[in-house]
């Protein structure tokens, strides 16, 4: 199904960049300087100040970049980000290899991936 | 009605309200206001204790070595376990264990073995397919997912939709039409494995249950063996009804459980807020708020007890269940919107968790038959057969 990937452009994790965003709840993924992806995440209700304070927490850590989108359904689509990850690569990000819950199967493109796979924890 | 509790009634609501305040609100403050699970360390350390308790696998029938508890008494513990955020989705994070779908305790031996036994000691999870985009509230003749016969295999063509927990299910309980009659004498009841080659998750549907999502979901030229076969073939719609209109009794009181702990948070921030130089509480728009809670919480709280004691009775308790289940989602959503308006500002915030349960609340309206169908099911009751 077309839309469920996130396809924006790479921005550069800076100050700047984070200081241009709105402090709102919503999802985030992180790729090194090969544009792969490192780790998906969500700013949920507890951040002071929404995506840009889980955003500087990923620079802190190293992010070399990221895209994001803002939404109030964070923890679904967050789950349904690593789905999709997990579909196109059979494995989580490097990021994310202490999620704990089972993740989820799902077809895209007429293409069904990994059998239900339990994550590393 | 006697709407008083026995000792061991009162023993165990105490213990479970105990739990819920010492172990679950505790770890809550520490996670996201949207969060559907616990860690694992702490979700497993408080599975140990709620079989400690003896309350572990609530809801499984003591011939398949559950704790046997009446209906009122089960009640009674889901009106305090969904008392914490995401305790009306998930009373207690799941500590209590579940019994899986209510339908497989009517399979057959060989069956319960694949699916039933694996599913209680918490290896295998199932999801329940009925739905489809063509309608819910009368899936008998809604189904358009079809079987047709092909040796001693059926295959099944058709698409679901708001499927909960597909995507990591084990298997599903899948209804499709099998036969030329177009109402519930022609649907079929099937267990099939998630792997089977042709069971496809098409989507993750996301809701104002911003927790979990639901699912849509295909089946293309799916094969599965007669044995999958659930009941009797065309008799899909006669599994388990009684178990069915039995859930949705525990489905009510988690809805009133919300209510009561909306009110109390209400009550207490009406005695210690003012405005206009006063304090909330003392303002009749707001005592009028407060009493009309305590109207609907007594309102449901009556309705589902009624409903309980009548199917510990053994009477016919359809209209009952029907009831408190229409009458808990609907009472209960208006105590959190009122407790919200009382709190101002901060009951709009994630700070508390009253904007889940007003989310989650509204979902309760539809889940489970939305509410018109509840009234359907009483007005069949109350007006006989010749008005079905
Ligand atoms: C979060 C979520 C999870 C779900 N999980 C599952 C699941 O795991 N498995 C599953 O099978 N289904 C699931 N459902 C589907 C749910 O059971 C259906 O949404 C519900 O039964 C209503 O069906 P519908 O949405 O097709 O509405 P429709 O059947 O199209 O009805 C629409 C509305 O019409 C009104 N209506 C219907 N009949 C009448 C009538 N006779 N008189 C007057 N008004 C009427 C009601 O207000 C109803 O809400 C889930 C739904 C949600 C939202």
């Amino acid at each position: 199904m077309a839309g469920i990937r996130m396809t924006k452009p790479w921005v550069a994790l800076s100050p700047d960049s984070i200081d241009a965003l709105p402090a709102q709840l919503g999802v985030y993924q992180i790729a090194n300087a090969a544009n792969e992806v490192t780790k998906i995440g969500y700013a949920g209700g507890r951040e002071a100040f929404g995506i840009r304070t889980a955003l500087q927490r990923e620079l802190d850590e190293g992010g070399v970049s990221f895209r994001a989108e803002l939404t109030h359904g964070y923890m679904t689509r967050f789950e349904e980000l690593l789905m999709i990850h997990m579909h196109d690569h059979n494995a989580l990000p490097p990021g994310n290899q202490d999620h704990a819950q089972k993740v989820g199967r799902l077809m895209i493109d007429g293409a069904n991936a990994t059998p239900n796979t339990e994550a590393s924890s | 009605m006697d709407l008083s509790l026995s000792d061991e009634q009162q023993l165990i609501v105490e213990t479970v309200r105990r739990f819920v305040a010492d172990e679950i609100v505790p770890l809550e403050a520490d996670l996201d206001p949207d969060a559907g699970a616990l860690a694992p360390d702490d979700f497993q350390r408080l599975v140990a204790k709620t079989k400690e308790m003896g309350f572990y696998g609530l809801d499984i029938p003591e011939e398949f070595g559950g704790p046997g508890l009446d209906t009122t008494t089960r009640a009674l513990m889901a009106i305090e376990m969904s008392q914490h955020r995401a305790g009306l989705y998930n009373p207690c994070y799941g500590t209590f264990g579940g019994a899986g779908l209510a339908q497989l305790y009517e399979a057959t031996e060989e069956q319960k073995e694949k699916y039933l036994y694996p599913t209680l000691r918490g290896e295998k999870r199932g999801c329940f397919a009925l739905t489809e985009p063509s309608g819910g509230s009368d899936p008998a003749r809604a189904i358009q997912t079809r079987g047709h016969e092909d040796g001693d295999q059926w295959v099944l063509n058709g698409s679901k939709l708001y499927i909960s927990g597909a995507d990591k299910a084990d298997f599903a309980l899948v209804f499709a039409r099998t036969s030329d009659d177009p109402g519930r004498n022609g649907v079929t009841a099937f267990l099939v494995d998630t792997d089977t080659p042709g069971f496809n998750v098409r989507r993750v549907v996301h809701t104002l249950r911003s927790t979990h999502y639901a699912t849509e979901i295909s089946f293309d030229e799916m094969r599965v063996s007669k044995d999958q076969i659930l009941g009797e073939l065309n008799r899909g719609f006669a599994i388990a009804n009684d178990r069915l209109s039995r859930q949705r009794i525990p489905y009510a009181a988690g809805c009133l459980g919300a209510a009561i702990k909306a009110q109390e948070m209400a009550i207490e921030w009406a005695k210690n807020r003012e405005t206009f130089g006063g304090l909330l509480a003392e303002k009749q728009a707001v005592q009028w708020m407060i009493v009309d809670n305590e109207i609907d919480i007594r309102h449901a709280r009556y309705c589902i007890l009624e409903a309980a004691q009548k199917a510990d009775r053994g009477e016919r308790f359809r209209t009952e269940a029907a009831m408190a289940k229409l009458v808990a989602s609907e009472a209960s959503g208006r105590v959190v919107d009122r407790a919200m308006q009382i709190h101002g500002g901060l009951g709009m915030t994630k700070d508390l968790p009253l904007e889940r349960w007003y989310r989650e609340l509204r979902i309760r309206r539809v889940g489970e038959g939305p509410s018109e169908v509840q009234r359907l099911i009483m007005a069949r009751e109350i007006l006989g057969g010749s008005f079905k």
